[in-house]
């Protein structure tokens, strides 16, 4: 019927779950996703073919600066880790990957993401970041060199300055 | 087993975890790891965490989509807009010297100027992340946004078409300026990228374009027989900020600003 929204409608779940990993705050990332489906909808005559997928994954990460633009300026809104310390077995394995997350910068995170959670190229990464791909190649060997030291060998590190 | 003759870079190790490597060179990667355990390590933590990060959140694409995120109830009646009709005449000036012509503005901006710019770029941080509500009165009436915002600021303010830089008018609103009220007005791109065009009475008759950044926004500001002009957007891409700017000049210069 409407294959543009059709289109739309079967990555929902994808954004969904970029979302969630990119803030780690169930609430956040869905407000995200609704922002980004609103504009995507409210857009739909401006896009001109192309991908799709990685329309919606830029537009997602624009709104995303913009979001922690507002909240640099409330500190006090920033959000919590999602979830609790001292949990135990694969559980405690998920907080260590969420909480090594969230020691990367913003564009770093986004790169380890849409890389190896949403599967996209370099290539597309590069045009949703708006850079040239020797910088996605080179905030991509940060985020693993920084979320392997998170992981291996810094964790009491981690809990103290929590 | 024998050496590849090229030595394998880290760039190459990612793009072997993450089949971006060309076939030819991915056996010269293998054999590369099995003689070099530090960097076998490393492939082998990078695919650990990537199966950690689907263990954690492709349960999240497996939720039942909340209701508030169905479509339907998003959608809203689409406002009508005419965009692809872009001006040869601007795009071919666009495309020359941009850059030369704001090299030349060298000399020391006043500082009153450079205040007006401050508060430019703050309402610009303050309204661009603003979903719901970011203008006053919408793009839709452009007509009543210029006459209501020309009456309020004392000269005529026309919001500039800025089709043929991918941006739609959202609308404006008033704000007090350093010396007089402010117009504001606000761009989007299809992407949800904005820019602001912040504009009021100043103390400098007329000055070349400058630029200012702070935090993640950038503005060129200049002013104009007595007014002045503030063009903020994302300072990520400063050729778009430029072109921007550039049709806001023409267009304001043209009436008579």
């Amino acid at each position: 019927m409407n294959t543009f929204r059709d289109s739309v409608e079967a990555m929902i779940p994808a954004l969904r779950r970029y979302a969630r990993a990119l803030t780690r705050d169930v609430d956040v990332a869905d407000d995200l996703v609704q922002d980004a489906l609103v504009r995507a909808l409210r857009s739909e005559r401006l896009f001109v073919g192309g991908d799709l997928r990685s329309w919606l994954y830029t537009i997602l990460t624009n709104l995303n600066r913009n979001r922690r633009r507002s909240l640099a300026r409330k500190p006090l809104f920033a959000p919590l880790p999602d979830s609790a310390a001292g949990a135990s077995g694969t559980e405690a394995e998920a907080c260590d990957i969420a909480r090594a997350l969230a020691t990367l910068v913003e564009d770093q995170r986004a790169v380890l993401l849409l890389v190896t959670l949403e599967g996209l190229s370099y290539r597309e990464i590069a045009e949703i970041q708006g850079v040239p791909i020797g910088t996605v190649m080179s905030r991509l060997a940060r985020a693993r060199s920084h979320m392997r030291a998170a992981l291996d060998g810094e964790r009491p590190t981690l809990r103290r300055i929590k | 087993m024998t050496e590849p003759n090229i030595p394998v870079t880290e760039d190459e190790l990612h793009a072997y975890v993450d089949d971006e490597l060309p076939a030819e060179r991915r056996g010269d990667v293998e054999a590369w790891l099995a003689t070099h355990p530090a960097d076998a390590e490393r492939v082998r933590a990078w695919r650990a965490m990537a199966e950690a990060l689907h263990a954690r959140y492709d349960a999240v694409a497996d939720e039942p989509v909340p209701q508030r995120l169905a479509l339907d109830r998003l959608a809203r009646p689409q406002r009508r807009v005419i965009y692809g009709a872009i001006a040869a005449t601007l795009a071919a000036f666009l495309a020359g010297g941009a850059a030369g012509w704001l090299a030349h503005g060298v000399s020391t901006a006043p500082s009153s100027l450079q205040a007006f710019t401050f508060d430019a770029l703050e309402a610009h941080r303050l309204y661009v992340v603003e979903v719901r509500h970011p203008v006053e009165v919408a793009g839709s009436e452009r007509a009543h946004l210029q006459q209501w915002l020309s009456r309020r600021v004392g000269y005529t303010i026309k919001a500039p078409e800025l089709d043929a830089a991918g941006l739609k008018l959202v609308g404006g609103r008033l704000l007090p300026g350093p010396h007089a009220p402010a117009a504001f007005l606000m761009y989007e791109s299809p992407n949800g990228e904005r820019f602001t065009l912040y504009t009021s009475r100043a103390a400098t008759p007329t000055t070349q374009m400058r630029y200012m950044t702070r935090a993640s926004d950038g503005a060129l500001y200049w002013s104009d027989r007595g007014v002045g002009y503030v063009l903020s957007g994302p300072d990520d891409n400063k050729d778009r900020l430029q072109q921007v700017a550039r049709a806001v000049y023409d267009q304001t210069e043209k009436n008579g600003g």
